[in-house]
């Protein structure tokens, strides 16, 4: 069943995305965190990773709290990906059947 | 005072790291503060995702993280008047000038005018001013 795949670094700085990509099957869920969510950002060289794994039905999130940490507001967010709350982050880890957290 | 404490060496602080995320951006900045006191020619440079250190706007209140953002706009007091900004770290970022806070400095020579301290410097420029530094510290 569905993984919720949870990554927390710059995809500028380590390879964790990528990575969780290339493994993420379609219709999974990918949570951006902490500096994960610098991926999640517009006019980013990352925006065809992205738009790539959209099209495989990929479901992302970026965790709200962290884009503001940055100074970014929730526009410079790319499109069709869903920016959530704490609260939404418990949703989500209850609605999938594993959690993956790529360190 | 010996010679050998009197020479002033060029130190650079090169920030490679978004703030929060890891602890490297508060380290560098508490680290630059300290050394400042130091009467060395100081000069930051804020690079790959290190320029999100110096983003207007920032937000800490729900992620339970001390805000140091204003910190940077006490550095033209410690007498760091260069801060060197790489574009193509904020170009690959889809960042411009324009989202970054402004610092600034006081001009002593020329009747205390307020100064712009960024210098926004392509990565040829860069190597150029790295390459005639004394010391070179990377957080």
């Amino acid at each position: 069943m569905a993984i919720l795949h949870i990554v927390n670094k710059s995809p500028f700085e380590r390879t964790a995305l990528s990575s969780c990509l290339n493994l993420a099957q379609d219709k999974s869920s990918v949570l951006l965190i902490e500096d994960g969510i610098i991926a999640a950002t517009k006019n980013d060289r990352f925006g065809d990773l992205l738009s790539a794994a959209m099209e495989r039905n990929i479901s992302f999130y970026a965790l709200s709290p962290d884009f503001k940490a940055r100074g970014l507001a929730a526009d410079r967010a790319i499109d069709g990906v869903k920016l959530i709350g704490y609260e939404d982050f418990v949703d989500l880890v209850e609605n999938h059947d594993t959690v993956q957290s790529w360190l | 005072m010996s010679e050998a404490a009197s020479t002033v060496k060029k130190f650079m602080y090169l920030n490679r790291k978004a703030p929060y995320g890891t602890i490297y951006a508060l380290e560098s900045l508490e680290v630059v503060l300290i050394a400042a006191a130091f009467d060395q020619e100081v000069s930051l440079v804020f690079l790959d995702d290190g320029v999100y250190q110096l983003m207007k706007g920032q937000s800490t209140d729900e992620i339970g993280m001390k805000n140091f953002s204003t910190i940077y706009g006490a550095l033209g007091d410690y007498d760091i008047k260069k801060v060197y900004i790489e574009q193509e770290s904020l170009a690959e970022r889809g960042l411009c000038a324009d989202d970054l806070q402004q610092l600034v400095y006081e001009d002593e020579d020329d009747d205390w005018k307020e100064k712009s301290s960024m210098q926004f410097i392509s990565r040829a420029q860069l190597a150029e001013v790295m390459s005639g530094q004394d010391v070179i510290l990377s957080f």
